[in-house]
């Protein structure tokens, strides 16, 4: 790829990236915001891409997209309406915020521009995705052994956290009640 | 592009969710603020990953970034969920029993 496609490329996914994230707290419908926040997201996700981490780029592409359709359905969920149809201006202190939120970037900025960053060490390897993949296996194996369970502890979690009826529902404090108290009898003979 | 401007630009991202994350009432936006704080991080690694270091080291922890993400938002879903099953809340104010 050319520098100048890499320079134009990256500031309109810039100014997407910023400009649809800024959005997704003015449109008035949640639907709005999730497809602003997912578009976003891509616009990231392919910056990513022009900074040469193909795989790294993609999973965040997919995984958005995906997230944000799913959000979506929980908006509709919640709402128990059609959200892109319910104006909505649900905000406190934004003032304040917008302070915070200004003094971070100017904060953040100055750091960028007057930190004397190092320059560049060594070279990316020809086959980035490959070598993320043999730093996974191998090098860096204990990082993927820990975040393994830690994803696995989420959904269990998760799962516990939402479901509407847990075994001490059914079966009592002491987990001794037989038959379980359920809304509905089920099982053989029952 | 140079790392300045990638940094400007996740900058700019994380000052966008923070002003969401601070300003929203609704659960479910604050989250997204939350999401957005998170993209500006992923964005700045990245720019940190290729100017700086370009190793396979440091896509690892990118994924790692990742996966953080993906826990915040399940455990933020599921939490959101009790919250408006057990008592029908879906904003911030609602559930402040822990507020000092």
């Amino acid at each position: 790829m050319s520098a100048v496609f890499v320079d134009v490329a990256f500031w309109v996914l810039s100014v997407a990236a910023v400009g649809f994230g800024a959005l997704v707290f003015r449109v008035d419908s949640m639907a709005r915001a999730t497809y602003a926040l997912a578009v976003s997201f891509v616009a990231v996700g392919l910056a990513l891409l022009l900074l040469g981490l193909e795989y790294v780029g993609i999973v965040t592409v997919l995984m958005m997209v995906m997230e944000m359709a799913i959000m979506a359905v929980f908006m509709v969920m919640y709402m128990g309406m059609n959200p892109a149809l319910m104006p909505m201006n649900m905000v406190h202190s934004p003032r304040w915020a917008a302070g915070v939120a200004a003094t971070t970037f100017v904060g953040l900025a100055a750091l960028a521009l007057l930190v004397p960053w190092p320059a560049r060490r060594g070279a990316p390897p020809v086959d980035v995705t490959t070598a993320l993949g043999n730093a996974i296996m191998g090098s860096k194996m204990l990082v993927m052994l820990t975040v393994s369970p830690v994803l696995f502890a989420t959904l269990v979690a998760a799962v516990v956290l939402a479901s509407a009826r847990g075994r001490y529902d059914r079966f009592g404090d002491d987990l001794s009640r037989r038959p379980a108290d359920d809304p509905a009898p089920g099982g053989v003979n029952r | 592009m140079t790392l300045q401007t990638v940094l400007l630009v996740a900058a700019a991202l994380f000052a966008v969710g923070i002003y969401g994350a601070l300003s929203q009432q609704v659960v479910v936006m604050v989250m997204m603020g939350l999401e957005l704080m998170l993209n500006g991080v992923i964005l700045a690694a990245g720019g940190f990953w290729w100017f700086l270091a370009p190793s396979p080291d440091g896509q690892v922890l990118l994924l790692v970034v990742i996966s953080a993400m993906t826990v915040e938002m399940a455990m933020g879903f599921a939490v959101a969920t009790l919250l408006h099953r057990s008592r029908g809340a879906d904003m911030t104010d609602m559930a402040a029993d822990l507020a000092g």
